[in-house]
């Protein structure tokens, strides 16, 4: 398969201009005849399904929750970027475009990036007007801080909940719509399948999580914003809902996934506790602006932190990396943590953690200022733990945070398969190979309030689609194929629970497709993902009937599809030999132990087509040139 | 610990409930009360009994999909504390514990502890929101907007939907989620141009869904998850006061509450295959 | 979605009325009225503390412009009236609106005046028409004989059996739970709650309620008592 990028020649800040400018408009009088479907309801999802609403197309809009108000997008705390400048410091498009493509260790497109950095402006501009409360100055000025180690003031915030008011400022354009009657809203409705008519995507098969009804919609374009496939690792600071099965469903039809291997992980989570941990809770990474890394020197050294005398710590990060300290960026800051786990010296319980210790701070400053600075973080930490940070050092572990590999999008956004669009987290565009804190919000509104709702209606004007009918075989064949899967996994009626076997391969995948990956292992993992894969389709217990509410049905199709998704990200993970990114390779690394990329041989994007069930999924490359931001190899020392 | 629960168990909305007692000997303080009963969950699925419907998703106390009652109190007894953040350690060696659905005639059951509260859904729709179409926006700072005034939005747009209010009203109110978004858009410039409109159309809403009538009596910011204040009710009821007087097109639409889920799909389970 | 839309024809007052929000304005306002009427009238009943000339005097001073007396008693018996039928529907909306109850619900934020209006309300009704048909009608009479002009007598004979004087003292408290709440949460009702203003008035409905019960009881304890005879 070719891949076209559809990327405009000419220089990068007029790209999107003249691509807007070159794009065919419909007709507004046509616009009500053509449905659209927008799967997921987040940032991406909502901000582009109230958008083609109010530009008048007529739009379904589809959520496994039981409002479109829950996406996971609503949990992002710290911020979002914007190259506004109103600090004076420096900052521009030009430079929020660089540190983006610095940050994602030179393994996105420019173009992409660029357009990105350029729509952020808009994005403020937007959510302002809507009513979100981002923090003021006492002048009545919008506020900015610094995030995630850039050196410009550029993020936006709403107190520690910036991606709850975004969403919700999203939602209610998208309840608008809906009022409006130019949004239908599907909540507990899941997308199971694709379906493609003449090589085009025309629509999808849904269950209604409540009664079990199948379901289809056809529609003139498909757009997928349903997040990201963190879930495949079991714990994460994924919501216990989010799943790769709509990103997945459209893989098995045809579309390109790019990137698989590049996750990422964030260093400031609250650690396992046992065995029924269900998820991981994120901690903002400001925390590490005052609070000092540390484990003890002795392996299994079991004394209570205060009783470790200062001479038998070890500020690992300091120590390595003196000029950033405990202010790495998150991949090297969890990759150290590991390390020092690997070796025995964690704490805690499990062995699975390393102080974050704030009584140096505490000294300095006075508690009262830690309080102001941190008090919801350490209620957070306190209300969990039953520990008091003010009085012991937090302990903190990685947890798996955000994913940038998704299906492949032209610059349009656009799936391999025509007509099916993907935004947000669900797609691989923007990022690269590792994404900057308070970028992810960016991308999904930009995505769907600014990019897809004029690269949809180019779609629309310059393709004839034909008409479409129920009773096409296409559409037959796609309802069947979810009916055999669901009576296929009600039917195995074996021993062990969803749950059990999601536990499992998550340990698989985070041992050894995680922090850091070695060929061995990333085989090894493969081999293993496979086995537990057969055990799953053969002793798996899904309880009840496919003809209700049955949670744990919905469970075991998600989790179908991160065994072959698993599996897929190895495969990645063993075929780019660098480390870049949050992508780890032990073989590849420097002297120091840095991450060491490969740029004569992977500055590609690898983007996998599926070949059937059981064949190996075949290699598409897509070149990434770089014209203005010239690769170079990141240091923190 | 030792722990017993004693949960509502209802197959569906027309079935008949009852509570079922559950004991659980080996439960771990640091366990939330939602992995409590996945813990529960995988041993009733092992043994082949059909495990407890509960709604979750973020887990992290945002997202607004948990809530039940945990022995008369809505998300239990933490104060600013949903469910999925719960840990055991605050109950009795031994306690009993009585989980309950929200109940309320707008949040009619699904099954469990699982309840449909596409109501709130319907009142954010009526109005609950600022009518500016994407684009249309002028820059961030050309509006000029007082840090108290964006704190105090802030303290009511924190609201996550979970219901809880409603739950412990025993009017069954929902005065404290609609007054949080009309005191949210309400408090904000860009929220004013609509500000009687907005305040007469979810006030309708809200009545046309059958929620009870708000007496003042704050046990919904008792239980709120994120402290939303009484503040918010007097807002809405001021907002309301002044949007009837003013008033002047008469043009106040409701949206008809329903509660079916089915699509009346025609395509059965049964459908041949090729 | 399907929608209703509310015509023009739609009468705004009646629509004001029927939402929850608009009855608990009304209730506010008549609330208030009432409110101000216990005031008043307690301050008239402490003149008994002055001998049974001045308050003899002060009854005849409020009979004698039947046009006046007819007037206040049309607003009271409208808010009394109106006050009513808001709380009876509302109390109906919420048996509706919870048609399956809790085993069991625990209240960890309310006063106990505030979750008892609904009792509170129905049993001062009870006292006031009693109330009424003993003192101002004198169609019971539980002390003898029913004097017209002499409000001192019928309140002393009155306040003399004990039972009268229970049920008094009784239904006093109830009224001071009642303008507890009631006294702050009509400010509330009509829209205004401060973080530093609403505090205080509820301190302040705390100590009127107090007050107001602690006036009114004085005149059959004294009765009781033998201070007044």
């Amino acid at each position: 398969m070719e891949l076209n990028s559809r990327i405009p020649s000419g220089p990068i800040e007029r790209l999107w201009d003249e691509t807007r400018f070159n794009m065919k408009l419909v007709n507004p009088a046509n616009k009500r005849r053509h449905s659209l479907i927008v799967v997921g309801s987040g940032l991406a999802g909502a901000s582009a399904a109230a958008t083609l609403g109010e530009l008048g197309y007529n739009v379904k809009c589809f959520c496994f929750q039981d409002s479109p108000r829950r996406a996971h997008s609503i949990a992002a705390q710290g911020g979002i970027n914007a190259a506004k400048n109103y600090q004076n410091d420096g900052d521009s498009i030009y430079r929020l475009f660089y540190d983006t493509v610095k940050g994602g260790d030179f393994r996105a497109r420019e173009a992409n990036v660029y357009r990105l950095a350029q729509i952020s402006v808009s994005i403020i501009d937007q959510c302002v007007a809507q009513g979100v409360p981002f923090a003021r100055e006492y002048g009545g000025t919008l506020t900015n801080r610094s995030f995630g180690g850039a050196q410009v003031s550029r993020t936006f915030y709403a107190r520690g909940q910036t991606g709850q008011q975004l969403l919700l400022g999203a939602y209610q354009a998208l309840e608008r719509q809906v009022q409006a009657g130019s949004v239908a809203m599907y909540p507990r409705t899941e997308m199971l399948d694709l379906i493609v008519i003449d090589g085009r995507a025309r629509g999808i098969v849904t269950r209604n999580l409540v009664t079990g009804e199948i379901d289809t919609h056809l529609g003139d374009a498909v757009i997928l914003g349903t997040g990201g496939y963190g879930n495949v690792f079991y714990l994460s600071t994924n919501a216990k809902g989010s799943n790769v099965t709509a990103s997945w469903r459209a893989h098995k039809r045809g579309a390109l996934f790019a990137n698989p291997c590049f996750t990422q992980i964030h260093p400031t989570c609250i650690p396992v506790s046992g065995d029924y941990q269900s998820k991981l809770t994120l901690m903002s990474e400001s925390l590490r602006n005052d609070g000092r890394i540390w484990v003890p020197k002795q392996k299994g050294d079991t004394r209570p932190p205060d009783r470790i005398p200062e001479s038998e710590r070890d500020y690992y990060l300091e120590r390595r990396y003196p000029s950033f300290g405990n202010l790495v960026p998150r991949d090297v800051a969890s990759r150290n943590a590991k390390y020092a786990c690997d070796e025995g010296r964690g704490v805690g319980e499990t062995g699975l953690g390393v102080y974050l210790d704030f009584a140096d701070s505490i000294r300095r400053l006075g508690r009262k200022t830690i309080e102001e600075r941190y008090g919801n973080l350490f209620d957070m930490y306190e209300r969990i733990t039953g520990e008091d940070p003010y009085a012991v050092p937090m302990r903190i572990y990685p947890a798996i945070h955000y994913t940038m590999g998704g299906l492949w999008v032209d610059y349009h956004l656009m799936s391999s398969i025509p007509g099916l669009f993907v935004i947000g987290e669900a797609n691989f565009s923007d990022h690269g190979a590792n994404r900057l804190g308070a970028s992810a919000l960016m991308q999904g509104l930009s995505d769907g309030y600014f990019i897809v709702p004029y690269t949809v209606g180019d779609y629309l004007a310059s393709n004839k689609l034909e008409k479409i009918s129920e009773s096409q075989s296409e559409v037959g064949n796609a309802v069947a194929l979810v009916e055999q899967m669901t009576q296929k996994l009600l039917a195995i009626d074996g021993k062990r629970t969803v749950d059990s076997f999601h536990r499992q391969l998550g340990k698989i995948v985070w041992d050894y497709c995680g922090m850091s990956r070695t060929a061995g292992g990333l085989r090894l993992a493969i081999e293993q993902i496979r086995e537990l894969r057969e055990e799953f389709w053969n002793n798996l217990r899904v309880p009840g009937s496919a003809a209700d509410f049955n949670q744990s049905l919905e469970k075991a199709g998600r989790v179908a599809d991160f065994f072959e998704l698993a599996e897929l990200m190895c495969v990645d993970a063993l075929e780019r030999n660098e480390s870049c990114g949050g992508h780890f390779r032990e073989e590849y690394q420097t002297a120091e132990g840095e991450a060491q990329r490969d740029d004569d041989n992977y500055s590609y994007v690898a983007a996998w087509e599926y070949r059937g069930y059981g064949s190996p999924e075949e290699l598409v490359k897509e070149l990434l040139e770089f014209q203005y931001v010239h690769p170079s190899q990141r240091s923190y020392k | 610990m030792r722990l017993k629960l004693k949960i509502w168990r209802q197959q569906s909305r027309s079935a008949a409930g009852k509570f079922v007692s559950y004991p659980m000997d080996d439960a771990n303080p640091d366990m939330s009360m939602l992995e409590c009963l996945d813990v529960l969950n995988e041993r009733l699925i092992e043994a082949g009994e059909d495990p407890v419907a509960f709604e979750h998703d973020c887990r992290e106390g945002i997202c607004g999909s948990c809530g039940f009652m945990i022995n008369g109190v809505a998300h239990g007894p933490l104060p600013a504390t949903t469910v999925c953040q719960l840990t055991l350690r605050h109950f009795k060696e031994g306690q009993e514990l009585v989980l309950e659905p929200w109940r309320a005639r707008a949040f009619p059951l699904i099954k469990d502890l699982v309840v449909d509260r596409r109501s709130f859904d319907r009142i954010i729709s009526s109005g609950g929101y600022v009518s500016v179409s994407t684009g249309s926006a002028p820059d961030g700072n050309a509006i000029l907007v007082s840090k108290e005034s964006a704190d105090r939005a802030m303290d009511a747009a924190a609201c996550i939907g979970c219901g809880a209010c409603v739950a412990a009203c025993p009017n069954a109110s929902a005065a404290l989620f609609t007054g949080a978004k009309i005191a949210h858009l309400g408090i904000l410039p860009q929220g004013k141009p609509e500000r009687d409109v907005r305040a007469l159309r979810m006030v309708a809403q809200m009545n046309a869904e059958g929620f009870g009538g708000c007496t003042n009596i704050g046990e919904c910011t008792g239980v709120c998850p994120k402290e939303i204040p009484l503040e918010v009710i007097a807002a809405m009821n001021r907002d309301y006061i002044r949007g009837s007087w003013r008033e002047r097109d008469n043009l106040v639409t409701t949206i008809r509450p329903f509660t079916e889920w089915s699509t009346g799909s025609k395509l059965k389970v049964d459908r041949a295959t090729e | 979605m399907a929608t209703t839309v509310l015509g023009a024809r739609d009468v705004r007052p009646a629509r004001f009325w029927a939402s929850t929000n608009g009855k608990k304005a009304v209730m506010a306002v008549t609330g208030a009225i009432l409110f101000l009427f216990v005031i008043g009238h307690m301050l008239g009943n402490l003149q008994i503390f002055e001998g049974p000339e001045k308050l003899n005097d002060y009854g005849h001073f409020l009979h004698s412009v039947p046009e006046i007396l007819w007037a206040v008693r049309s607003v009271l018996i409208v808010s009394v009236v109106l006050h009513i039928w808001a709380s009876v529907q509302l109390a109906v909306r919420k048996t509706k609106a919870r048609p399956v109850g809790y085993s069991h619900r625990d209240n960890i934020a309310s006063s106990y005046a505030s979750r008892t209006m609904y009792w509170s309300g129905p049993i001062l009704l009870a006292f006031v028409i009693y109330h009424l048909l003993h003192l101002t009608a004198g169609v019971i009479q539980p002390g003898g004989e029913f004097v017209p002009a002499d409000v001192y007598h019928n309140v002393v004979a009155g306040f003399q059996v004990w039972y009268v004087s229970a049920w008094y003292v009784f239904s006093m408290v109830l009224l001071a739970f009642h303008i507890r709440h009631g006294a702050w949460s009509m400010f509330q009702s009509v829209g205004f709650n401060h973080p530093r203003h609403t505090p205080i008035l509820k301190k302040g409905a705390l100590a009127l309620a107090i007050l107001i019960a602690a006036g009114y009881i004085s005149v059959p304890v004294s009765v009781m008592l033998g201070v007044v005879k």
